[in-house]
């Protein structure tokens, strides 16, 4: 009896005609794709960022023949500049402790003196930099890094737009799989589709049934997909933490530090396709009914 | 009510996109029925008596002429246009057409529940309506628990249940025997009173004897009679 109660809420059988684990499964399975690349996208966006400090901070300046007074003209002369942030000289002493593995404890060679600069604006040319340098500093050099860090900047931007493509790709096929899901429920339920269509319910009645169905298995399917990603991605995230500067910062910080808003939104989102390609599929179909 | 004017129908060929659309089911076909009228639809097998039936329920549309159901012209009608007139047509169908997953009492709701009325007052008309058809203690049972005759009345009973304007049957007693027969007869005849025009094709002539009322004679897609039937027949006082 309560089975047949249950039946008077939903006139076409669509709890029996629309169920078993296939759909949910491959919804579950493309859910797990796509955090996987949302997770992609935030985490090679983090990578790129972090490059590009770090490359910022390594911008150095050689002066040849240092003596106290050309270190200082080059130094304000670099601070003086627009796109420098920050300039400071390394001292000479600190300098041969850090080349003495290499060079000995007295080396013979004669040492430039280095300035660390960091940038303002990491894209900035550091070719003009380097020749108002000289103009004040004869012989200063820029050692530039903004080549490759532009290349690896371009490479993660790839990485990103391939995230986004792997994205639309998982929609799509997730619509594909709710619209052969939706014919085979129109198959095994043309008989009453077609009853109700004689007792004149509109296309949106019939239709509205469908998505709400339909909506709630892809739905069902993208949380369990979301809730095998976030074992795998906090997974990454460990494996990824020594590049992004978070060593043994713990389960918390890598907890933290998952996409969180684009994984949740992944369920409602699931529900809106199966939703909209529910309705579109069986509104077409319908169309054949006078 | 009910306006056939030089109706011609032809089914669209074999194929799911239509071929060559096939002869002509309906030619020429005239008539016209008013409100609170009683008609049977008469004619052998193959004559287009279905045909008519489905053009009056809004299942198909004319291939040319014109019908009006209910106030709306078939030929030029937006198709959302049609759902809101079903509603206020009761179709009783040879093969009842029940959904045999549902009760008897959901089957007969169903046209209640299309319609958005709130659960709590569509059970006591369901309910009432069940009573009327005798079926009042088999509510619950799913239709293929229920006999042909049972069934029949369930058909009639969703026919009915949203007090249709016009009620249309197609061989109501095919499936039954001939005292379930005058009691479909009987429940027809007692809508028409209450003021619902009814449509029944049948090729049975002996319940046409007992239940006289105009006709429409059908012959190869044409009306037998056709001067006949352009005419008003007058309202089926005299039945029942």
């Amino acid at each position: 009896m309560a089975r047949r109660r249950r039946y008077s809420r939903d006139p076409l059988g669509l709890r029996r005609a629309l169920a078993g684990p296939l759909l949910p499964g491959l919804v579950a399975a493309m859910a797990l794709l796509a955090a996987l690349a949302l997770a992609g996208a935030g985490g090679t966006a983090a990578l790129a960022e972090r490059w590009q400090r770090g490359a910022a901070a390594a911008v150095t300046v050689q002066v040849p023949n240092p003596d106290a007074a050309r270190m200082e003209r080059a130094v304000a002369a670099l601070r003086a500049l627009p796109e420098v942030a920050e300039a400071r000289a390394i001292e000479a002493e600190r300098l041969a402790e850090l080349l003495r593995p290499w060079l000995g404890a007295s080396p013979a060679l004669p040492l430039p003196g280095i300035v660390e600069v960091r940038l303002r604006d990491t894209r900035a040319d550091p070719a003009g930099t380097g020749e108002r340098l000289a103009a004040a500093v004869p012989g200063a050099v820029v050692e530039a890094h903004g080549l490759w860090v532009g290349r690896l900047a371009a490479l993660a931007r790839s990485l990103q737009g391939v995230a986004l493509a792997v994205l639309l790709l998982v929609a799509g096929v997730a619509a594909a799989v709710v619209a052969v899901a939706t014919r085979a429920g129109i198959a095994a339920r043309r008989d009453a589709i077609e009853v109700l269509h004689g007792l004149g319910a509109r296309d949106g009645d019939i239709a509205g049934r469908f998505a709400r169905r339909l909506g709630l298995l892809a739905a069902l399917g993208a949380a369990i997909g979301t809730a095998v990603a976030v074992p795998v991605l906090l997974l990454l995230a460990d494996l990824a933490a020594p590049w992004l500067g978070m060593e043994g910062a713990g389960a918390a910080a890598g907890l933290a530090g998952l996409p969180w808003p684009a994984l949740l939104a992944l369920p409602p989102v699931a529900f809106l396709l199966g939703w909209g390609t529910a309705q579109a599929t069986v509104r077409r179909w319908l169309r054949r009914l006078p | 009510m009910v306006r056939f004017e030089a109706v011609g129908l032809r089914y669209p060929g074999s194929g799911s996109r239509g071929g060559a659309p096939g002869p002509e089911a309906l030619s020429d076909v005239s008539f016209a029925l008013p409100p609170g009228s009683f008609t049977w639809l008469l004619g052998p097998s193959g004559a287009g008596k279905s045909s008519v039936l489905r053009l009056m329920h809004l299942a198909l549309r004319p291939t040319r002429g014109e019908v009006e159901v209910l106030g709306l012209r078939l030929s030029r009608a937006p198709r959302a246009a049609l759902a809101p007139v079903r509603r206020r047509v009761g179709m009783v169908f040879q093969d009842f057409r029940l959904l045999p997953y549902l009760s008897a009492f959901d089957n007969v709701a169903l046209p209640l529940r299309l319609a958005g009325r709130p659960e709590a007052s569509l059970r006591a008309d369901v309910g009432e309506i069940l009573k009327w058809v005798g079926l009042e203690a088999k509510a619950g049972a799913l239709p293929p628990e229920l006999s042909g005759g049972e069934q029949q009345r369930v058909a009639i009973a969703r026919a009915v249940v949203h007090r249709p304007a016009l009620l249309v049957a197609d061989e109501p007693t095919g499936n039954l025997d001939s005292r379930q027969a005058r009691r479909l007869l009987a429940l027809l005849a007692e809508m028409n009173r209450l003021g619902t025009t009814v449509v029944v094709a049948t090729h049975d002539e002996d319940l046409v004897a007992r239940f006289p009322a105009p006709a429409l004679r059908l012959q190869d897609g044409r009306l037998h009679d056709p001067e006949d039937a352009r005419g008003l027949f007058a309202p089926a006082a005299e039945l029942g």
